[in-house]
């Protein structure tokens, strides 16, 4: 934000802010080392409001519970905008000097009262005005959200109106308060820092500006395209117009983690060529026309990760691969190799420091450097210094040069989810993590877990009862475009028209065939959060069936690829055993 | 807050005891009925989790309603108080005048300590057994199990009721026989014979030389208005005029030192804690009374109970603290209602609550009962007590009067250190300083019980020796005093021919020995020193918290070979037993976190050292 993609804040502000926010985020079970640090931020004194429509673990930490209805994010923030700035607790110093177009928001959350923001989102007046009053008069406040913001059509709109809040009450750019958007992978900053996004190259330069290109262009001795790349929606879309006939996935396994699995499953069948690179053979790997083993980056490579905090660390190998599985570095550079370039590198640290050559916010971390001081934040701009913990200062600087470019308030409007509720789909269905298993399960359905009990719909008891549900029943779950059978939970956490699955267990229940590709257009995250659904008492033939089901669902477990030793993985289904291509593959 | 119940559900009069501790639930939350308006409330953040110091008030309420807390009781609790339930699971358990297994409603403690023991209860206890079969199972209506001590060594040996209902009875019986403990065992409580006047385990009540003990047996310890005309509340006067800084000059010119055992220098304490910029402070009264052979304590309670409400309003008004906390033994069902009165008056008359005396001063006091474990007398695990949490020493420094109770700063003092703030204040400090000794200042309550004629607690100005305490309480006919154990359990053995030992903290420091709090348990050429030992050392075993491991395991080793010796069947040699027995017990003087551990092995070692036990082959 603010340019830059990453969280504003370092989790030593979170151990030390006095209002931490968790919107759209149950960081409790999703983020658990995060949730660390906001405990020890609890345990300092620190509040914990949580904005939720369940009332999920993280929930059950806090001082302030907002339960809104699914999809009415925008109208919740708008209406805390309206009620701080009536209140008179907007920090005017920070917005006359550092943003942008206020006496048009001032205009655009009017509408917003309380009363009619409580009315569309379903949360109370008096928790939406404490929340807004606690939030504005902490001296510092941490903001912080995940997919509940994000996984909607209009996540970005979503985003930018949290945004707004943190611009009206200046908590951004000062130690303890921001805005942090909370990773999910131990690396899923480390890939956007390093441009494995669209419209970036490496530590977010964008891929439009003629400078940089020509930089990255001399560096890797290749033109640079002058144009943003498709974000994976947009590559669905090609696909369906054939423009897109060959992909290169690594680690990324879309068949059981995309919305509307049926549709993915089609175009990646109907691509002339698939390329898998993975440590496991996904479903998405079963389609594969070759696979590439890799190595896990946690303990079979040399390198570097960032985590939610932006810092950097040295990931080191202690192990090595099994079998034929390579390094990803060394897959890539074959390949490139393969396609006439020179791409090989000597080392991990030979790659990083062409990356420091290039990007400036990196510049400062020398392996010598992350190694003594244990990881670094970036922007490190120099060998010799360490920027502040937090981004952002600038915005409270004096000088207007230093300053910048004052950053805008969003006018973001409220738009209900895609998929409508209706008498036929009567039930909003959002989708969520739990603490034990991890997205489709890849890299923790190996792994027991005591707490682990497979797929459930959770559901209210008051919905239950109406239904004549029974606690443990297999239900059938229908959205407009799928049905799937889970067994019912019964869960107090659940409020009446609300009901809550996972994603965890792709393979005996395919979450994401109910789910709706509704993206959203800047992110191209779809909204796996809002799902209009019914549920339907199994007929008795049915019923057998799902039982049948229930008991080979035990011991399931996806085989990982990477501890197959000897002979290469023989990939099941279609897909060809042929480890390295043989031929250069045409984009 | 994470939460993770099981089934079982609370009945009615389970919830009925927690609400009227706790007021009514506010929601299904917090284990009342659930209603659609449920999902609109938020439990879990620091209101709901700030009353986690009421899991000992509402264990408190359970097992006083029912005689023992289920697993839905605990469950219910947990609801309303945000804690998880194995970790009030592990509360409920560290006590042990809680069960969490079904018994009757009501339970006869038999002390089977070392002042009783010496008095001869094993032949109670073998009769009891007898008719009752063994401790711990229901015979009909009833349970009887084996205490540590009751606190009533002059009467030794002691036995207390207590039963369940509304209200929850306590009653105790001493001297006790076979027949007064079975008649116990089955009368109702209210036809028990009442326990005599306090004032009669005072041989010296009246004498005009009393100190602290003055008002015993003189003054209605019933009666506020009566206290005053006893020179009640003098002292806070005199602690208003002089300012708080005043009070702390008078108490360290006063050369005031704890009385619980540590002779820290009470004025530096409160000085301490005074300076703190930290707010608030708290005032934490230790009378968690449970050093085997201690009952001075009790005495003053019962006996003067006024006393101890002014001194800690003096203490509080001395240090800055708006809330005291009296931490009671459970075992101690008359001093709870004594005091309870007290406060109740003291409040009606404003000399607690908002501001006292018209002198803008705010202070209350909230009693706190311990359930059974003798290590919340330690300074520090008197705070996890009363937070509501396993009652476990914490590692100094920090002191508690930097982090403390709740972890701000406290000013935690025994009740005979608090009640000589008086006599100071209404001296003066320098006065008060004069009797004694120039190190020890003013005069010390002694615990006098065993083989003496007048058992009860005795009042003598620093600097007698143990020879004149003795006499005062005069030898029994035909009996020949053999050792004296000193400062309780926790202290040592002293030979018949030492009683010229000054009573002074230096005086007894140089004899190899210490005042402890004040036990002086005497005893004859009939006792059975091993069985003494052995039930010291079970006493520990059973008592330390199991925190630490030179504690956890060195106490049951010690046990263990104590058992052996006792028993004739040392492992190896006597030799190599004693052997053993001085390398656990330094291990454990060197390396335990509090002075449980530290001083477990004390009276063992005096009575090998200065008694010569298990010199020979058998035991003496």
């Amino acid at each position: 934000m603010f340019g830059a993609g990453g969280g504003t804040s370092s989790y030593r502000e979170v151990e030390e802010t006095d209002l931490i926010v968790l919107w759209g985020s149950n960081a409790r079970e999703t983020h658990p080392i995060f949730f660390h640090h906001v405990l020890k931020g609890i345990r300092n004194g620190a509040k914990l409001y949580v904005v939720d429509p369940r009332r999920t673990s993280s929930a059950r930490w806090a001082d302030g519970w907002l339960p809104l209805n699914v999809g009415t994010d925008i109208p919740l923030a708008l209406g805390i905008a309206r009620e701080i700035i009536a209140a008179g607790l907007v920090n005017t110093a920070f917005v006359e000097r550092a943003t942008a177009d206020f006496e048009a928001f001032r205009a655009h959350v009017e509408p917003w009262t309380l009363a009619a923001t409580a009315a569309e989102t379903g949360v109370p007046a008096d928790l939406i005005r404490e929340l807004a009053h606690a939030y504005a008069r902490a001296d510092r406040a941490q903001l912080c959200w995940t997919l509940g913001i994000t996984e909607h059509h209009n996540g970005t709109d979503n985003v930018r109106s949290l945004i707004n809040l943190s611009l009206l009450t200046g908590h951004v750019g000062r130690y303890g308060s921001g805005l942090n958007p909370l990773r999910g992978q131990n690396n899923v900053q480390g890939g956007g820092d390093m441009g494995a996004i669209p419209n970036r190259l490496p530590g977010f330069q964008d891929i439009l500006d003629p400078a940089v290109r020509e930089k990255f262009a001399r560096a890797w001795r290749a033109n640079i395209q002058p144009y943003y790349g498709r974000t994976l929606t947009q590559m669905f879309e090609a696909m369906d117009h054939g423009e897109l006939t060959t992909v290169y996935a690594i680690g990324e396994n879309p068949v059981q983690s995309e919305a509307d699995a049926g549709a993915t499953i089609k175009r990646l069948s109907g691509l002339d060529h698939l390329v898998v690179q993975d440590i496991f053979l996904t479903r998405t790997a079963q389609l594969a026309d070759v696979v590439l083993p890799a190595s896990a980056a946690w303990c079979e490579t040399e390198g570097t990760v960032t985590n939610s905090e932006r810092r950097v660390q040295r990931v080191r190998k202690a192990l090595q691969a099994p079998g034929e599985a390579r390094d990803d570095i060394e897959i890539l550079g074959e390949i490139a190799h393969r396609l006439g370039h020179d791409l090989r590198y000597e080392s991990a640290e030979a790659v990083w420091n062409e990356l420091r050559a290039l990007s400036p916010m990196h510049r400062g971390m020398s392996y010598r450097r992350l190694e003594a001081e244990g990881g670094l934040q970036w922007p490190c701009y120099s060998e010799d210094t360490t920027e502040p913990s937090y981004l952002h200062g600038r915005l409270w600087a004096d000088d207007p040069v230093e300053r910048g470019q004052p950053a805008p308030f969003g006018l973001v409007e409220h738009s209900l989810p895609v998929d409508e509720l209706t008498e036929e789909y009567p039930l909003r269905l959002t989708t969520g993590r739990r603490l034990d298993s991890y997205n489709t399960g890849v890299q923790s359905g190996g792994f027991n877990s005591p707490l682990r009990r497979g797929e459930t719909l959770d559901l209210s008891p008051e919905d239950a009862r109406a239904a004549g549900i029974a606690d443990g029943e297999p239900i059938r779950i229908t959205s407009r475009r799928g049905s799937v059978v889970a067994p019912a939970r019964i869960d107090p956490a659940m409020r009446p028209g609300l009901v809550f699955m996972t994603m965890h267990f792709p393979d005996e229940v395919d979450t994401n065939s109910l789910t709706i590709e509704a993206t959203d257009p800047v992110a191209g995250t779809a909204e796996y959060k809002a799902t209009a659904v019914r549920l339907d008492r199994l007929g008795p033939a049915d019923a057998a069936a799902a039982e049948r089901a229930a008991a080979t669902r035990a011991g399931a477990a996806v085989e990982p690829v990477a501890v197959l030793t000897g002979t290469p993985p023989a990939p099941r289904g279609p897909a060809r055993a042929e480890p390295v291509p043989t031929r250069p593959v045409a984009g | 807050m994470d939460l993770h119940f099981l089934d079982a559900v609370a009945d009615a009069e389970e919830r009925a005891a927690v609400d009227e501790l706790l007021g009514e639930p506010d929601s299904g939350w917090d284990g009342g009925q659930r209603h659609l308006d449920d999902w609109r409330t938020t439990r879990g953040g620091h209101a709901a989790r700030s009353r986690r110091d009421q899991l000992l008030p509402a264990l408190h309420a359970v097992n006083d309603r029912v005689g023992w807390i289920s697993q839905g009781a605990l469950n219910y609790i947990c609801q309303r108080l945000t804690i998880p339930p194995a970790d009030a699971y592990g509360v409920a358990t560290f006590y042990a005048l809680f069960s969490v297994r079904p018994r009757p409603k009501r339970v006869v403690h038999l002390c089977t300590d070392i002042a009783c023991k010496a008095a001869g209860v094993d032949a109670v206890r073998a009769g009891v057994r007898a008719e009752l079969g063994p401790p711990g199972r229901d015979a009909g209506g009833v349970v009887w199990q084996e205490s540590p001590c009751l606190g009533v060594c002059e009467r030794a040996p002691a036995a207390l009721v207590l039963e369940a209902g509304r209200p929850a009875l306590g009653h105790v019986v001493a001297p006790v026989g076979t027949e007064q403990a079975l008649l116990a065992a089955r009368a109702p409580v209210v036809e028990l014979a009442p326990e005599p006047d306090p004032a009669l385990a005072v041989p010296q009540a009246g004498d005009p030389g009393l100190v602290l003990l003055r008002r015993i047996g003189v003054a209605d310890p019933t009666s506020l208005d009566d206290y005053r005309a006893h020179g009640g509340y003098q002292a806070l006067r005199e602690a208003f005029r002089l300012g708080p800084a005043g009070v702390i000059r008078e108490v360290t010119d006063a050369k005031l030192v704890g009385r619980g055992g540590a002779a820290f220098p009470t004025g530096r304490k409160w000085d301490a804690v005074a300076r703190q910029p930290a707010d608030p402070h708290y005032l934490v009264c230790n009378a968690d009374e449970s050093e085997p052979g201690t009952f001075k304590d009790r005495v003053l309670l019962e006996g003067d109970p006024f006393a101890l409400v002014e001194a800690m309003t003096v203490a509080a008004y001395a240090t800055g603290c708006r809330r005291g906390f009296l931490y009671l033994r459970g075992e101690y069902p008359r001093a709870l209602a004594r005091l309870e009165n007290a406060l109740a008056q003291a409040r009606a008359r404003g000399l607690l609550g908002a501001d006292i005396m018209g002198q803008g001063f705010d202070f209350d006091i909230e009693i706190r009962r311990g359930a059974g474990a003798y290590i919340c007398g330690e300074e520090t695990a008197i705070f996890g007590s009363i937070e509501g949490l396993r009652g476990e020493p914490r590692s100094k420094p920090p002191f508690p009067v930097e982090r403390g109770l709740f972890g701000k700063p406290t000013v935690v003092n025994n009740v005979e250190t608090l009640v000589n703030v008086l006599p100071i204040l209404a001296a003066g400090g320098p006065a008060y300083a004069a009797v004694g000794t120039p190190t020890s200042t003013g005069t010390k309550l002694y615990c006098v019980s065993g083989a003496v004629a007048r058992p009860g607690v005795y009042e003598l100005p620093f600097g007698a020796n143990l020879r004149e305490l003795l006499e005062l309480a005069g030898r029994p006919e035909g009996s020949e005093l053999t050792a004296v154990l000193m400062g309780g359990a926790a202290g040592s053995f002293i030979r018949a021919d030492e009683v010229d030992i000054p009573l002074t903290f230096e005086g007894t420091r140089a004899a190899g020995t210490a005042l402890g709090s004040g036990v002086v348990l005497a005893l004859d050429e009939g006792v059975d020193l091993g069985g003494i030992l052995l039930r010291i050392a079970g006493f520990f075993r059973d008592e330390s918290c199991g925190q630490c491991v030179p504690c956890r395991v060195g106490t049951v080793r010690q046990e263990e070979a104590l058992a052996r010796l006792t028993g004739g069947r040392p492992l190896g040699s006597t030799e190599q037993d004693l052997a053993l027995l001085r390398e656990v017990g330094q291990a454990m003087r060197d390396a335990s976190i509090c002075g449980l551990g530290q001083t477990a092995w004390n009276a063992v070692e005096s009575a090998i050292d200065r008694l010569g036990a298990f010199r020979e082959a058998t035991p003496s």
